[in-house]
């Protein structure tokens, strides 16, 4: 059976070059960097060089980045970091209703420990309005945080506009970007972003490596003690392999989103025009433009996404659903729910994340399954003949 | 994450549609999660002769509304009566546990199908 993968949201595959550059660093290029001896000081360049070459894919120093362990540690590191080293400044945040959970867990956490938070709603394209956000800044705020690019529908917020808002009144401001780097160009300086979370495996590292720029002079509490790698802000042995993999990742993404902006774009394009064209009764999520380029939110009226993952599984196919009956979380996806999309909508709702690997004949296949699934699930379904009746 | 059986009733699910004229219908929406099935009865005899279902819902509720109508056909009704959720799931050699409610839906719109059979005063 043909397999296509086409998840790359979640995770991607490493990449060979990435993995090429890792493996000396297992057995030969064991040593750890925080030693002074030859086996560490071998190590510490590589780590080093890695940093630069994170820096150089968003536009900021070496010593701006933090390596970390993912981008929920990131995330947290961000948020719970500036919260308590702002804590004597105020106590409000700002954020969205459309944030990864690793974003609106920490928010919520600080809320049981004092701390205001502010989640500022979002339009039916998932888009959140700058006006709002402005309208909700006060003395007591402290910081935004608000992602650059969404994991469920691609939707890219106007991360420069936000940055240019949050300089004017002087709160910090944090933005998730996971899923936007390596796939969309990410300068932090252009966009006034103080704070900013990769994750290395959504872009062809492997997982359990990512990075936090922290602006210069911006101070952070840790979210753990120990030694003093990373500056006295994340302690713990660095993952070298990982971080090495993490800096050749960046370099490949810097030559890399010419292909994201146009190959990736135009398959994605044509899976979307394709099923819009083949199955009446659907929806796209997200923003039509602000968009990801290699993301397609997708919903079909009647049936369940579930459903449809399961049948497209058995083709060979990976992608996945926000739905009420995924397999390990009830509740509709908070994303979608936030935009208002009806819930039989919301339910049915699958994500195609594209990725370097994909092919025309990939998006082919689908088109040439799709319909048929989706068809089958309809004839299943109550809503559906009721429809066809009324 | 789904046994065999499951698989093999979501993919080729037995005895989906309608009975125009059915003796009894019966409907039951998830309080959990939305999901939606419709049972539609014939019964000759006090016997359920024919049964179809429509669902809308995962997998696992497409599996359950499947073995829930082998499991019923050709059965009294209050055979039918009988049947519990966990008669479904275990038919179906086991549900995930977070799935386990979904055979909730296949029992329950059949009771309720019972129900409105026995309300009609046939
Ligand atoms: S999750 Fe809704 S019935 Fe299975």
């Amino acid at each position: 059976m043909k397999r296509i993968y086409m998840d790359n949201n979640a995770t991607t595959a490493v990449r060979s070059e990435v993995l090429e550059a890792m493996l000396p660093f297992y057995k030969e290029q064991f040593g750890n960097p925080s030693s002074i001896h030859w086996a560490g000081q071998a190590v510490s360049g590589a780590v080093d060089s890695a940093r630069g070459q994170v820096a150089q894919l968003i536009n900021c120093q070496p010593e701006e980045i933090i390596f970390t362990s993912c981008g929920s540690e990131g995330n947290a590191l961000a948020i719970k970091g500036s919260a308590e080293f702002l804590r004597s400044k105020g106590n409000h945040i700002i954020t969205t209703a459309v944030e990864h959970p690793a974003v609106l867990n920490s928010c919520k956490y600080l809320e049981k420990q004092g701390f205001e938070v502010t989640v500022l709603a979002v339009d039916s394209e998932g888009m959140i309005d700058l006006a709002e956000l402005e309208a909700a800044i006060c003395e007591q705020t402290i910081l935004i945080s608000a992602m650059w690019g969404n994991n469920e529908t691609g939707t890219l917020f106007p991360v420069a506009e936000i940055g240019a808002i949050a300089r004017k009144h002087k709160v910090r401001f944090h933005t998730d970007a996971v899923q936007a780097v390596g796939r969309v160009p990410v300068d932090v300086q252009a966009a006034g972003v103080d704070m900013l979370t990769i994750s290395g495996h959504k872009f062809g590292a492997p997982k359990g490596v990512g990075a936090l720029y922290v602006r210069k002079g911006m101070g952070l509490t840790p979210l753990f003690h120990g030694g003093h790698q990373e500056r006295n802000r994340r302690a713990g042995t660095h993952n070298v392999p990982g971080i090495v993999g993490l800096g050749v990742a960046c370099e490949l993404a810097i030559t890399d989103l010419a292909e994201q902006d146009g190959r990736i774009r135009a398959l994605r394009d044509r899976l979307e025009q394709g099923i819009l064209s083949r199955i009446p009764e659907v929806q796209v999520n997200g923003h039509r433009l602000q968009r990801l380029p290699n993301t397609l939110n997708i919903s079909f009226a009647y049936i369940e996404g579930e459903a449809i993952l399961l049948f497209l599984d058995m083709k060979g196919v990976a992608a996945s659903s926000g739905s009420a009956c995924m397999s390990d979380s009830f509740g509709q996806s908070h994303v979608i729910g936030a935009m208002g999309v009806d819930p039989m909508m919301a339910n049915s709702n699958i994500r195609f994340g594209l990725g370097l690997d994909n092919t025309e004949e990939d998006v082919d296949f689908i088109l040439e399954i799709l319909p048929e699934i989706i068809q089958k699930l309809r004839d299943m379904s109550p809503f559906y003949s009721e429809r066809a009746a009324s | 994450m789904y046994s065999d059986k499951v698989i093999d009733h979501f993919t080729n699910p037995r005895n989906v549609g309608v009975i125009i004229d059915a003796d009894g219908v019966g409907e039951k929406v998830s309080a959990s999660c939305g999901d939606r099935m419709k049972v539609f009865l014939k019964v000759v005899d006090g016997v359920i002769e024919d049964l179809k279902f429509q669902t809308y819902g995962c997998g696992a509720a497409i599996a359950s509304s499947s073995m829930m109508s082998e499991l019923v056909i050709g059965k009294t009704l209050d055979e039918a009566l009988a049947l519990t959720n966990d008669a479904v799931a275990e038919a179906l050699d086991g549900l995930p546990d977070p799935k386990l409610h979904c055979s909730n839906l296949a029992a329950d719109a059949l009771h309720d199908a019972i129900k409105n059979y026995k309300e009609e005063g046939a």
